[in-house]
């Protein structure tokens, strides 16, 4: 059913984990669907530094975690909210119909992490300034 | 090591059934019906093959019809029952874990102006007696339920239920595909009208079923065609198929008792060490009313596809839910009857053992499948490794 990337990706993921403190984080999906997302960033300079992943799901979820992972190190954060399911199954050379669903929530855990980490960068923001009046 | 352990959805087709059938694809091919001497060969094994597999479950040789597969076999219970009685009344019953064969064929029915009542299990998988009770009424024609149920191996009260069905003048089915290589089927013990199987669930070739048709039931033809099977199911004879079926029902029959310990044997080891070495798993069957094959687990924090191809790469065949539904991305009907909660359901495993399957491969498995769940629940956002339990999401 999976083509032999998938299979390796799965098999093998890289990025497993998560990083502590992390700079950005996001969770998507729920267990009654039979899948869920989670992804923590380090972010320095508005660019990922280092990203890692837990999921619980099929072999396909797993895998486009593991990818998406390793394709966003190195990105700017602005880089990395364009980063679409589609180009994630592209990376593994496609994924079966019915398992395409699969690979979105990769996506939608990205740019959940990365609206954290500006949500975390805007309080900094307000932080300081409150301090500036003080 | 390669251990398959996946008996419930295939079994290997014993050499001895292979021999016994050879003879007919080539030598003796004639066709069954034909009147000449090519024919009457064939037509004798095929008679012979019907008595051997009458006798064995209890019925004459003209109550038993060859279909092309199990699911052909139900497909003519339910529909041929319930078509062919739609003036005494369009109500059928079922219960809620039959195999998709009997699942589909009802909803069929329902899409053309039947009603379908389908019955509870318990968290065992078993169906209550005292349920039929309250759903069955004079307007019913028809009750299935199955003997055995195919991903928890659970074995229902069949006689009861029957009983039940005939005091109110419905006609009994039973799907007895997943029973046959384990139990000592029986059609007058069971008090069924209609019981189906399938050769290759005990060691016999696959494309070969029987429906059991208790004398004096009338029913709807589900294949027309030519006058085989005394009119009742059109097709050419499979000789060879329906001589394999019959010597692997003899073989299975003869060797059953020796089997279902070793099996019994085999599963017991396998659930104890499951059990004991694998936090958060859960069994679900019913401990006292199943086959000796069989055992289901579900593993939390962890999904099934996930598990299934772990084991694979290892070696191992197993199943996730049932085979069938591999496709589809639903958790399994039965579990989910059960009451087994849905985000548990996703990561169960169905393990069904087979006459052939050693003690060591049954080891090599659990040591293996401990791996694989450590391995995913190192990845999973539900299970915090470090505390060896759960995360608040």
């Amino acid at each position: 059913m999976y083509n032999q990337k998938v299979l390796d990706a799965f098999a093998h993921p890289q990025n497993v984990g998560e990083i502590e403190n992390p700079d950005g984080e996001g969770t998507v999906g729920n267990a009654t669907c039979g899948d869920i997302m989670r992804i923590t960033l380090r972010i320095e300079n508005d660019v990922i530094v280092d990203a890692k992943f837990q999921t619980f799901g099929c072999a396909a979820a797993i895998a486009t975690s593991s990818t998406a992972t390793q394709m966003v190190i190195g990105m700017t954060v602005d880089e990395a909210l364009k980063l679409t399911n589609a180009r994630v199954v592209e990376e593994l050379e496609g994924l079966p119909p019915q398992k395409i669903h699969c690979s979105v929530l990769a996506e939608e855990a990205i740019k959940k992490a990365i609206e954290d980490y500006r949500a975390k960068q805007q309080n900094i923001q307000l932080d300081k300034t409150k301090i500036d009046y003080v | 090591m390669k251990v398959y352990l996946d008996h419930a959805a295939t079994t290997p087709c014993d050499k001895r059934v292979v021999e016994a059938m050879l003879p007919y694809f080539s030598d003796e091919f004639g066709n069954a019906d034909s009147q000449h001497f090519f024919g009457r060969d064939t037509a004798k094994a095929v008679a012979d093959a019907r008595e051997t597999i009458s006798q064995l479950i209890g019925c004459k040789p003209n109550e038993l019809y060859f279909t092309g597969s199990g699911t052909e076999a139900d497909n003519w219970a339910v529909k041929g029952v319930a078509l062919h009685r739609k003036d005494k009344g369009n109500h059928i019953i079922i219960s809620a874990i039959e195999h998709h064969a009997v699942l589909t064929a009802a909803d069929w029915l329902e899409n053309n102006g039947f009603v379908v009542t389908r019955l509870p299990v318990d968290s065992t998988g078993l169906v209550s007696v005292s349920d039929l009770e309250k759903v069955i009424d004079d307007q019913t024609t028809l009750v299935s339920v199955m003997y055995v149920n195919n991903e928890v191996g659970t074995i229902q009260p069949i006689k009861q239920l029957a009983d039940v069905a005939h005091r109110y003048g419905a006609l009994f089915h039973s799907d007895c595909v997943q029973a046959m290589p384990y139990l000592d089927v029986n059609v007058g013990q069971l008090g069924v009208d209609l019981l189906s199987m399938s050769a290759h669930k005990f060691y016999g070739p696959k494309g070969v079923g029987a429906l059991y048709i208790r004398n004096g039931v009338k029913l709807d033809k589900l294949i027309c065609g030519g006058g085989q099977e005394r009119s009742q199911r059109g097709g050419t004879t499979n000789t060879p198929a329906v001589v394999g079926m019959a010597k692997a029902l003899e073989l299975s029959r003869g060797e059953m008792d020796k089997n279902n310990a070793h099996i019994a044997a085999l599963r017991d080891h396998f659930v104890d060490r499951v059990l004991k070495e694998i936090p958060y798993v859960r069994f679900n069957g019913n401990y006292e009313h199943r086959i000796p094959s069989v055992a289901n687990f579900s593993f939390e924090f962890v999904e099934g596809e996930g598990i299934l191809m772990l084991m694979d790469f290892n070696g191992i065949a197993v199943s996730s839910g049932s085979a069938c539904s591999s496709g589809s991305l639903d958790p399994s009907h039965v579990l989910l009857a059960m009451g087994v909660p849905i985000e548990i359901s996703h990561g169960s495993i169905r393990f069904s053992f087979g006459k052939d399957n050693t003690m060591e491969e049954v080891d090599y498995t659990v040591e293996k499948l401990k791996d694989t769940i450590s391995k995913l629940r190192e990845m999973s956002p539900l299970f915090n490794v470090k505390t060896g339990g759960t995360y608040n999401v």
